[in-house]
Order: C-alpha cells, then structure tokens, then sequence
C-alpha cells in the first residue's frame, strides 16, 4: 500500500515537469486563439526559445538571463507571424507553419556549435517553502520541482481572471468573438490581436527555455520534437480555458509517465509514440464529448480580419 | 494618402503570378547570399560553385532530380488536398509508412521478380492511404483538426520504422547502424547509368501530376474538390458529399506521398534505414512544393525541380564550400516565409483614386480606405 502511495506521488512529481513546457505554451495559445488568430508557429517559437534560451546562458552563466532571451525570441518569432498573419493577412495557417519550418532549420544552423555540452548552470529543483511539507500534495507537487513549474499553474489562474474577469480578457475574447462588433466599439482589432499573438510568442518562448535550461539543460537539434504541436492540441483540449489547461497539461505528463513504467513490455521507440498518440486521442475525446461542429472555439478563429467585409 | 488607395483585385493574371513568385524566391535567395556572408562565403563565389555542381554537371544535374522525385510525388499529392483546403501536414508520415509497406513486400513476401516492383508501389500506396484514412475519417466525422492529428503521426511513423528497423526487422549481417536486411534485386529499381535517378519513380511521379490535373480540372470530383476548396457553403447547398469526397482526396493525397517512400527505399537505399536518412524532411518541403505551386499539380512539377535543387545545393555546400547542411533548412523557410509575405500582392492592388470626402479615418489596417 505504502509502496503504492509512493508510486502515485512520483508519478504526480514528473507529470508536473513532464506538462510544464506543454502548459506554457498551451496558455500562450489559448490566449492567442481566443484573440482569434491560429499560431501554428508554436514549435517554431518553442525551439527559437530553447535555442536562444541555452545560448545566453551558457555565455553568462545565469540561467535565468537564458530564461529572459528565450522569451524574447520567442516574442520576436511570433511578432513575424503576427505582421504576416494579422497585419497582412495572409493565411494563418500557412503563416505559422513557414515560421515552424524556418525557425527549425535556422536553430539547426546556429546551434551546431552548442550541441552535446551540458548547460553549466541549469534551473535546479527546489522545494516551495511550507507548501512542500503539506501531506501528499507536498510531495506530489511542492518538493523538488523546478520554479517555472509553479509559475506557470500561478500564469494559468491569473489568465483564467484575467480573461474572464477583467476589461483586458473581454476586449481579448471579443476580437476574437467578434471582431466587427468589436472594431464599432472602438477596439483596435489588428494592435489586440497582434499584441495577443507576441505574448503566445513569450509563453512560447518561455517553455522552449524550459527545455533547454532545466528539464534537458543542454541543446539538441530539434529538441522540442513535436511539444509545440502537442501544445496546440492542449489549447484545443481544454477548450481555450486556462484552468483546464492545468488539468489538461498534467493528464497528459501523468499518461506519459505511466506509459514509461511499462517498459519491460515495450521498445522504447513504441513508448515514445504515446504522448502523439495521446494528443491524437485527446483531440479525439473533446470532439465526441463536444458533438462535431459547437466546440466552444472563438467565433471568429482562423478568419483574418479587415473592416468592411465578411 | 495622395490619391492612392489599395483595393481588393479579381484573379490575378498567370503572369502576375509567376512574376510575384519569382520575386519571392529571389526576395529569398537575396536573404541566402546575406546568410552565406555572414559564414565567411562570398555570395557571388558560392553561388557560381553551387551552379557549376548542380546544373552544369551531368551528375549534379541528375542528384537535383533524383531529390525532386520525392517532392514531386508528395508535393502533387498535397496540391489535391490542400484544393479542398484539407490542411495535410502528415506527407512525411505518409512517405515513412509507403517505405515501410514497400520494404514489407520485399523482404518477406516471395512474388515473381516482375512482380515485386509493381507489388512495392501499389502495397506502399495503399499503406500511406490508410495511415491518411484516420485523420479524414476523425476530420469529416467529428471535425477535428487534420494539422495536428496528420502531424502527430508523422511523429508516430518516425518512430514506428525507427522501431522496424532496432527490433523486429533489424538486418541479421549489420552491426552498428540501424537497418534492415539488403532488398534482393529485384525489388530494386534500375537508374539511369551510374547515377541515383531511378527513373520509373520519376515517370510515376509525372504520371500522378497529370493525373491529378486531369482530375481537378475534367472531373465531377475535381469540380467538388475546387468548390469544397474555395466556397463549402455553395458546396453544402450544391450537395457536394463532402465525407466521400474528402475520403478519395485524402487517400489519393496521402497514397502519392507513399509512393515518393517506395521510391526511396527501392531506388535509393535498397532497404529500410533510419526515417532520418530514409526522408530529409521530404514530406515537409513538399508542402512548399505545393504552396509554391499555387495548388497546381503541374506546376508542382516544377517547384518540386526547384526544391530539389535546393536540396541538392545543400549537399554541395557542405561538401564544397564547407558550409553547414542545416543552411538547406532555413533556405526551404525564407523561400515559404517570401511567399506567404508576397502573397498581399497577389490579393490586393494599389490604384490611383481621388479623394473621397467622406473618408473614415482608419486606425488599424493597411487598407487605407
């Protein structure tokens, strides 16, 4: 029993450093879609991130100045499809799926040099004063996790108010809700949905500096290997609510974990199709539950939008 | 603002087109000179190499075609899908599970030798169109998003061969690297001469093209593929089945591109190796051969040329100009990157038009009404 206990506990414990990336990149797009705007750009932004991240802090040796520049790129990344997608109008999909191709070939060019050295000073594990000594949630959640993992379940309440709550998230949602209605009340469509796009483009950011500076502090090419892409189907999944999110981005840390306790049973190459399989089902899941077609997404998504025309 | 304003043009003239995108490709290829700069490469210096070992030499010639075979394949695939506006993000998925279906054929089933080629593509098409099947089952049923479960099983394949190859179907001669046994003779295709063009591929691939633009432009289904495309309300009220519809496109669509993994395991490797070495990213490029193309799959043909010439490039910077292969990577997203950023030109036209009294101003937005 005692040993069982102790499984759920480490099972939760990883599921938590396993969702953080997926959750930060989840909430930047949940907030960019509700805006209105699809990023596919995710894994791009994520990888740019990682990269960048790594770079800045194996030169200075504070972790947390790599966490500051990953953002940025990742900022700078999504500002590209923010100019292309929203103020040009071009089609988001495409858009977004060009700034993943490029951002993966162009992180493979300049990190050659970085791959294989171990980040000198990576994010450590630490314990969250008084909370870590709580029964069962402490060591499920609160002992030994990384910093960003907490900050990014705080990022996701205060999202949640702020979207549902405040003046700022109902000017977000009604972009994306119905920006015609919204650009008569005197929004500025094109500067929300944009300045939405670039804060996805910072979540982004953030969670491809996870990689690289704590879960897996070196870099490799293509490190985020499909996380960005999982991200996106999370947004989906917790059907653009930032609370959901939270539960969302754990389930799928927790399935993949359990997955990895099976590995007497299985090859390792079998095991590391599950979380893709998992998304696959998850998309899958929310369809059914939801009836094909009311899914609850933004009115307006995917639509660019210009005034005067449908 | 001085009499001009930007309004929304009717369909663009071929010329136009062609123009604007030749212009991004250049657009781009000025983004690629600044890039070789900036590695310590005259531009003009490797740009004259790159000409001289892919386009003035027989065998460089012949290493751009045999990359733009794959790309021609795939890419005429996606050109159907994405008609319909079926987002197919999976062609390298599609193009792992043709190989691994052809290298099924040929290393287990005992067929006639004339048998085994015809064998291999038709059994890789049919892979590839079912591992398509369930995305445009689960898009057309329940409306889920086809980009991210046609990707999630790009992942999936990766991992599905690099299984195959580790496990169950490891080579028993081979140590170290990952593959299957040698494929015997006759499931391997004849080049021309010495070099890697394994031509019954290419004539396949300008056959699929044909067919396709056949299809699109002559057929009850082509119509219904251009109207599900460009208006599916019409296309609802027309009666269009979307869900038959969608069925044969995604099969057709992901078939071609398990034809491009046939021709890469029987033309190229003679086995099933790493999904790294088995594919560089070819179902990936093929959506810029598609979208480059308009959607047309001759011009595909076309593009695919171009792609794989880029590709091509890249091996001889590497070998040559010493230059780092990932340049091929970023060289495919500024290409991509031009032409979506072009794309406004195409949309849109800038005419002279006099001042209207009662203009609102407009605060955001290029459309200065």
């Amino acid at each position: 029993m005692d040993v069982d206990l102790a499984l759920v506990l480490t099972t939760l414990a990883r599921a938590l450093a396993f969702s953080t990336p997926l959750l930060w990149a989840a909430l930047g797009e949940i907030v960019v879609e509700r805006a209105g705007v699809v990023n596919l750009g995710v894994e791009g932004m994520m990888i740019l991130g990682a990269l960048a991240g790594f770079v800045v802090a194996q030169s200075s040796g504070d972790p947390w100045l790599g966490l500051a520049a990953a953002t940025a790129a990742g900022v700078a990344a999504a500002a590209v499809h923010g100019l292309l997608a929203v103020v040009l109008r071009a089609n988001q999909y495409v858009s977004g799926l060009a700034l993943t191709i490029f951002g993966l070939g162009l992180t493979g060019l300049i990190g050659r040099g970085w791959v294989g050295r171990p980040l000198r000073n990576p994010m450590e594990f630490v314990d969250l004063p008084l909370l870590a000594s709580v029964p069962l949630l402490g060591p499920a959640f609160f002992q030994g996790q990384y910093v960003l993992s907490w900050l990014g379940l705080l990022a996701a309440v205060v999202l949640w108010f702020v979207l549902h709550h405040t003046r700022l998230g109902l000017v977000v949602r009604s972009v994306g809700e119905n920006p015609a209605a919204a650009d008569a009340a005197g929004v500025r469509v094109l500067w929300v949905r944009f300045l939405a796009v670039t804060f996805g483009g910072a979540m982004a950011g953030v969670a491809g500096g996870f990689l690289s500076l704590a879960y897996r502090p070196s870099w490799g090419q293509g490190m985020t290997n499909g996380l960005g892409w999982i991200a996106l189907a999370l947004a989906i999944f917790a059907l653009w609510d930032p609370l959901r999110a939270i539960f969302a981005a754990l389930l799928f840390g927790a399935l993949f974990t359990l997955s990895f306790s099976l590995q007497e049973f299985f090859a390792p190459q079998l095991l590391t199709m599950m979380p893709y399989l998992f998304t696959i089902l998850a998309l899958a899941i929310t369809a059914v539950r939801k009836g094909a077609g009311a899914f609850g997404a933004p009115e307006a998504l995917g639509e660019p939008y210009a005034r005067g025309r449908r | 603002m001085n009499g001009l304003r930007i309004e929304r043009r009717g369909a663009p003239s071929a010329a136009l087109v062609w123009g604007v995108s030749l212009g991004a490709v250049a657009v781009a290829m000025l983004g690629t000179g600044l890039l070789f700069a900036a590695f310590g490469v005259a531009p003009l210096e490797a740009a004259r190499v790159i000409v001289e070992r892919t386009i003035l030499d027989a065998r460089g010639a012949s290493e751009v075609v045999r990359r733009a075979i794959p790309l021609m394949l795939a890419g005429v695939g996606l050109t159907l899908a994405f008609r319909a506006r079926f987002w197919n993000i999976g062609a390298e998925g599609q193009l792992l599970i043709g190989a691994v279906a052809a290298a099924g054929v040929a290393l287990f089933v005992d067929l006639p030798g004339v048998l085994t080629i015809p064998a291999m593509f038709v059994v890789g098409f049919l892979a590839a169109a079912a591992w398509g099947l369930g995305p445009a089952l689960l898009k057309v049923r329940l409306g889920v998003n086809e980009i991210i479960t046609t990707l999630m099983l790009n992942y999936v394949a990766i991992y599905l061969v690099r299984w195959l190859v580790n496990g169950p179907w490891k080579g028993s001669s081979l140590s170290g690297f990952a593959y299957s046994d040698r494929f015997d003779a006759a499931a391997i295709l004849p080049t021309i001469g010495t070099t890697r063009l394994h031509w019954p591929t290419l004539v396949l691939a300008v056959l699929a093209a044909v067919a396709v633009a056949w299809l699109l432009a002559r057929t009850r289904f082509g119509f219904e593929v251009r109207m599900m495309g460009e208006s599916p309300e019409a296309a609802r009220y027309a009666g269009v089945d979307f869900f038959r519809t969608t069925l044969i496109l995604v099969l057709v669509s992901a078939g071609a591109a398990g034809l491009a993994g046939v021709g890469e395991v029987a033309g190229i490797h003679h086995r099933l190796v790493d999904p790294g070495s088995l594919s560089i990213g070819y179902g990936y490029t093929a959506i810029i051969v598609a979208l480059l193309a308009r959607r047309n799959a001759l011009a595909a043909l076309v593009t695919a040329l171009f792609l794989g010439w880029v590709a091509a490039s890249g091996d001889v910077m590497q070998v040559a100009l010493r230059l780092p292969s990932q340049i091929t990577g970023v060289v495919q997203g500024l290409v991509l990157l031009c032409i979506i950023a072009a794309e406004p030109i195409l949309e849109y036209r800038l005419v002279r038009a006099p001042r209207r009294a009662a203009t609102p101003p407009d605060a955001a937005g290029p459309e200065a009404t």
